[in-house]
């Protein structure tokens, strides 16, 4: 990386701080769902006529993935994509959303290393998405 | 310490307490999630004082505006009334003045209340008769101390209220009202910003009300208005629209008809797919949905893949009342 101190994060600066906080996730969602909702392989899964609702929903997975504050368990997890399973969402479909999510950070120009970081946050959650 | 008021029940909020924390403490069950002011299942309303900014972060700014805000991050700064999104407040009556048949379809029906009433143009509410058959509907006019409010009324296949106002309400007669919901209505702000607004049928009646509104506080952006319907009969205030179109230099009206209307000097087709295909990109504006729920879903979606931001879309889908039998 650069000298330049603007960039320079402070060593016990959060994730979630780094990548810029809420404004950050703001600036994240309508990117995301559009990528979302616009891939054939995936958008079945997401298609629900209350955008809001959905989009609500997608603000709340970034949040958890950029390492900001959640208060979501497993257990959470598990239920909250139990129909989905029975709609048949596999590892593939898991997938193409973490594609979407490195997409996105890409398009917001947000250092690779970050991106790792924040792909391995979403990725984590991937058993209990899948009700494994 | 600070009280929280639902229905008939007070509770002490205790410190650090949120106001989900403190219902649900008391086991008045409200729908809540994350917990976290993200998902936003515990939506709920005060019913006096302005909720604390902080409990309104990501919520539509028309629903910021109706004090709604997150149970779970609602910390009280002074006592709450507050309610459920799906809770009614009080209603009040009004007395039809007048009735007017705008096409074969379509009526239009002025009533005239007594009592405050506080509401936006493009807002819905219940209009309830003596026997209790309810049904929505939006308000078509803007507030303007006249105590008026303005709706039009499209006669339904086998429409119990719909054919009731048609064939037999007169002038003179009550109806109950609900309070003012929804939150597809106008705000002033970002004037400058463009705005398309997409109608069928009796869609018309909140995008008539909402034009109003925008031109009302001096809107500056272009706005544009799709009007459709399936046939003639479902189009109206077509002259009306030209006319605006010709006094205000932002304003745009386009009329279209999907089936047969040769003939017509309106464009042929949906409306949707002509004002969404009109537009190389909808970055930045505002939009506007009301009508058929298939359309208003459709154009949500893509409107949204157009390049409108989720918290510019406003939309209100006229969904029909299933007549039990």
């Amino acid at each position: 990386m650069s000298e330049s101190q603007e960039t320079t994060a402070s060593p016990d600066q959060t994730l979630y701080e780094k990548l810029g906080g809420e404004a950050a996730v703001n600036a994240a969602v309508d990117i995301f769902y559009r990528k979302v909702l616009g891939d054939y392989r995936i958008n079945r899964f997401f298609d629900n006529s209350d955008m809001e609702k959905q989009a609500a929903k997608q603000k709340a997975f970034l949040t958890m993935a950029f390492g900001g504050p959640n208060n979501y368990n497993g257990q959470d997890m598990r239920n909250a994509h139990a129909r989905l399973v029975k709609m048949g969402l596999n590892a593939s479909h898991f997938d193409a959303v973490m594609e979407h999510l490195g997409a996105t950070l890409t398009e917001l120009n947000v250092p690779a290393e970050l991106i790792g970081q924040a792909a391995a946050i979403a990725e984590s959650t991937r058993n209990d998405v899948l009700g494994k | 310490m600070r009280s929280i008021t639902i229905g008939e029940s007070t509770f002490s909020c205790q410190p650090d307490e949120t106001v989900l924390e403190t219902l649900l403490r008391e086991n008045v069950k409200v729908p809540n999630g994350c917990r976290q002011g993200l998902c936003q299942a515990c939506l709920m309303r005060s019913l006096d004082n302005s909720p604390p900014a902080s409990a309104q972060v990501g919520l539509k700014d028309t629903l910021q505006k109706q004090k709604y805000f997150l149970a779970c991050v609602c910390r009280p700064e002074r006592n709450m009334t507050v309610a459920l999104p799906n809770q009614q407040g009080a209603s009040i009556e009004a007395g039809v003045i007048k009735k007017q048949r705008l096409t074969p379809d379509i009526i239009r029906l002025v009533l005239e209340y007594q009592t405050p009433f506080n509401f936006f143009a493009g807002q819905f509410v219940n209009l309830k008769r003596a026997d209790g058959l309810t049904r929505s509907y939006s308000i078509a006019n803007i507030p303007k101390n006249d105590n008026i409010l303005e709706f039009h009324i499209r006669r339904l296949p086998n429409g119990q209220f719909s054919s009731w106002v048609h064939d037999e309400l007169e002038p003179g007669a009550q109806l109950t009202l609900s309070e003012a919901q929804g939150s597809c209505h106008y705000l002033s702000g970002r004037a400058e910003q463009p705005l398309m607004l997409i109608g069928t049928g009796s869609g018309l009646a909140p995008l008539y009300g909402i034009l109003a509104d925008a031109l009302a506080q001096d809107h500056s952006g272009p706005i544009h208005l799709y009007h459709g319907s399936r046939d003639l009969n479902g189009l109206y205030f077509v002259e009306e629209m030209r006319e605006l179109a010709a006094e205000f230099d932002n304003f745009h009206y386009t009329s279209c008809v999907s089936g047969d209307a040769s003939e017509s000097d309106h464009v042929k087709g949906r409306a949707h797919d002509i004002a969404l295909s009109s537009i190389e990109t909808l970055k930045g504006w505002r939009v506007f949905l009301c009508g058929h729920p298939e359309m208003v879903n459709q154009s949500k979606r893509m409107a949204f893949m157009k390049g409108a931001s989720i918290a510019d879309i406003y939309a209100d889908a006229f969904h029909v009342m299933q007549d039990k039998k």
